[in-house]
């Protein structure tokens, strides 16, 4: 009698387990399916969107005046030439403080702060870069200009490069630093030709993701680079960017520009997914070898 | 000692010396130069990287001259005063404080549980060769820039919630005592819920893919053993994976945390912008992020720009407090894999 008692109550209790465990196995994979779902269901209405809206005018004609056809020339090749200003100022920053904190002083104080304090650069608020450079460039030379919105970007851009060269060369074995010692390289020849030819896949790969990072960032340049409605490639003035004129556009109460700021929207989304698959294309192909 | 050794084999070496005289010249030019070199190198690195230190200290210092005006009017004030007018050039922080930290709490609401769900299928359900693609894809999400969240939040989402999502709330939960009014008002479609919902879905991957990572972290034989006593795979993630991890998973809590707190361009899209604190999660407001963006072109007059500089230092230090109690957590959970 008893026995049964028990029998039935670790029944019970065992069917109470199991259906525990059937409630968590389908709430996760309902949480899997609405994460998945979402992507889906962005990437869907963009491509539904922004599709309609593309068209050769878009990549060979200006921004338009309300009420009139156009495209996104000055936006596009303002948004391409802030990138490269930005790469060009912020890699080598980046690539020479990775260098120092993996090469130099792997052990040190200073690399421990520079590395913690990169960290949170890495995810501290964009906003307040741009108001940083505005405090520090558009205030003192009085006016609004390409260099500042492409100097915001470079602070964006050296975090992320530091934080993939120190990984990617910390990955290089030793063994290799100490073959070139033997041969009598100097150290910073070793780094420069063996080291970097050793980690180049991921510095690329870093350099890219920086890229994917900063070409879709509105905010450090809202009140850095401003927005030109007009063709210019003057650095030393307001220039117009993709995602400027996408947050002016779909602000707007006008239905060519919202349309044009979908397509906007769908040409920096392919571009960042571009980069990133390819970036991610490079760590693996740099695994294999 | 070595000269005069040098000397009684001079016969020999006098005719060598004469030879690699050239070399052995240039070569300790070639030698000095790279010593140089390498010197230089060191330097310019280690300037590069303390570069990295005067960085974070310049955007602080410059937050904190730009905003003296107004902390020099307002004084402690700013912090809690609800006034937001332009006009009368009277600032508070309060409202923009407010919303910033309701959103985010909203967004954690939803990322945390949703995101740890997803870690849980990715560790313990989902079958070996779809790990790596859902991965991909989850962390896919976290690359989309913000300002197609942003867009997207304001032409479907916000509209889709002010159709179904609001209308019922406000029948259901608008309608009982004491959080009535939390759910109170009409429909906006934008609004405090609505940027929240939108953070939620843009922090979700980091909180997967950090909570991913440290799952997979936790001993093969502690769940094995839980397995062998006939845990079931629930019963395993909960009580044993979890409390490993629990570092781990707060410090990528606290990281998605950072970065809900100064989103910026997806929520400047859905927050409706109001200076105001209203009982009801479906109001219009603003979070500081969005007020900089909205206003900070458009500020006449030395005290309005100062005043949102100032809001600016009061984001950066929040999220600098966050965000450096989120990497001490991460650091110390690598410390233990590692």
């Amino acid at each position: 009698m008893a026995g049964q008692m028990a029998e039935q109550f670790l029944q019970s209790r065992y069917r109470r387990r199991q259906r525990r465990n059937t409630l968590a196995t389908t709430l996760a994979l309902a949480a899997t399916a609405l994460g998945l779902g979402w992507l889906v269901l962005i990437l869907g209405v963009l491509l539904w969107q922004g599709f309609s809206g593309l068209s050769l005018a878009v990549f060979t004609e200006m921004t338009p005046p309300p009420g009139s056809a156009g495209g996104l020339l000055n936006p596009i090749v303002g948004s391409l030439m802030l990138t490269a200003l930005a790469i060009v100022i912020g890699t080598p920053i980046g690539i020479l403080a990775g260098t120092y904190m993996a090469e130099y002083g792997r052990y040190d104080v200073l690399t421990t702060v520079v590395r913690f304090i990169n960290d949170i650069l890495l995810s501290a608020p964009s906003i307040v870069v741009g108001l940083f450079i505005y405090e520090i460039m558009v205030a003192p030379m009085g006016h609004f200009s390409g260099f500042a919105g492409g100097v915001a970007l470079a602070v964006l851009v050296i975090p992320v490069v530091v934080r993939t060269t120190e990984d990617m060369l910390t990955l290089v074995p030793n063994a290799l630093r100490e073959a070139a010692t033997s041969i009598g390289l100097p150290r910073s020849l070793a780094i420069t030709r063996i080291c970097y030819r050793a980690a180049r896949a991921g510095m690329v790969t870093g350099v890219l993701l920086a890229v994917a990072r900063i070409s879709g960032e509105t905010a450090p340049l809202l009140f850095t680079s401003l927005n030109n409605q007009f063709w210019s490639t003057n650095l030393n003035a307001p220039i117009s960017s993709l995602p400027v004129v996408i947050f002016q556009f779909a602000l707007s109460p006008y239905k060519d520009w919202q349309a044009l700021a979908w397509t906007g929207a769908l040409i920096i989304t392919m571009a960042v997914l571009a980069l990133s698959i390819t970036a991610r294309a490079l760590v693996a192909t740099g695994k294999q070898s | 000692m070595n000269s005069s050794r040098g000397r009684s084999v001079a016969d020999v070496a006098l005719q060598e010396r004469a030879l690699i005289a050239p070399a052995a010249g240039s070569r300790a030019k070639v030698l000095d130069r790279l010593r140089l070199g390498d010197a230089a190198f060191r330097q310019l690195t280690r300037a590069a990287a303390i570069g990295v230190l005067v960085l974070l200290s310049a955007v602080i210092i410059s937050l904190i001259r730009g905003s003296i005006p107004a902390l020099k009017t307002f004084g402690f004030g700013f912090l809690f005063s609800e006034r937001w007018n332009p006009v009368t050039e009277i600032f508070g922080a309060l409202p923009a404080v407010y919303g910033t930290v309701i959103t985010s709490f909203i967004a954690m609401l939803f990322a945390v549980p949703i995101g740890l769900m997803i870690a849980f299928f990715l560790t313990e359900l989902c079958p070996q060769w779809l790990r790596r693609p859902i991965g991909i894809a989850i962390e896919l999400l976290a690359g989309i820039p913000s300002i197609i969240y942003g867009i997207w939040g304001l032409f479907v989402f916000a509209p889709f919630l002010q159709e179904t999502l609001q209308p019922f709330l406000i029948d259901t939960l608008g309608n009982l005592p004491f959080i009535g009014p939390v759910f109170g008002g009409p429909p906006y479609g934008i609004g405090m819920l609505t940027a929240g919902l939108i953070l939620a879905i843009m922090v979700l991957p980091f909180i997967t893919s950090i909570s991913r990572d440290v799952f997979e972290a936790v001993p093969p034989v502690l769940k094995e053993a839980a397995y062998g006593i006939g845990c079931t795979k629930w019963e395993v993630t909960r009580n044993v994976v979890l409390p490993y991890a629990r570092v781990g998973v707060i410090g990528g809590i606290m990281l998605a945390l950072g970065r809900a707190l100064g989103e910026t361009m997806a929520v400047t899209f859905v927050i409706g912008n109001a200076h105001r604190i209203s009982a009801s999660l479906l109001a219009p407001g603003t979070t500081i992020s969005a007020t900089i963006a909205n206003e900070f072109t458009e500020a006449v007059g030395d005290l309005y720009t100062s005043a949102l500089i100032a809001l600016g230092l009061i984001l950066f230090v929040i999220t600098f407090i966050v965000l450096a109690i989120a990497r001490y957590l991460l650091l110390r959970i690598e410390r233990r894999i590692g």
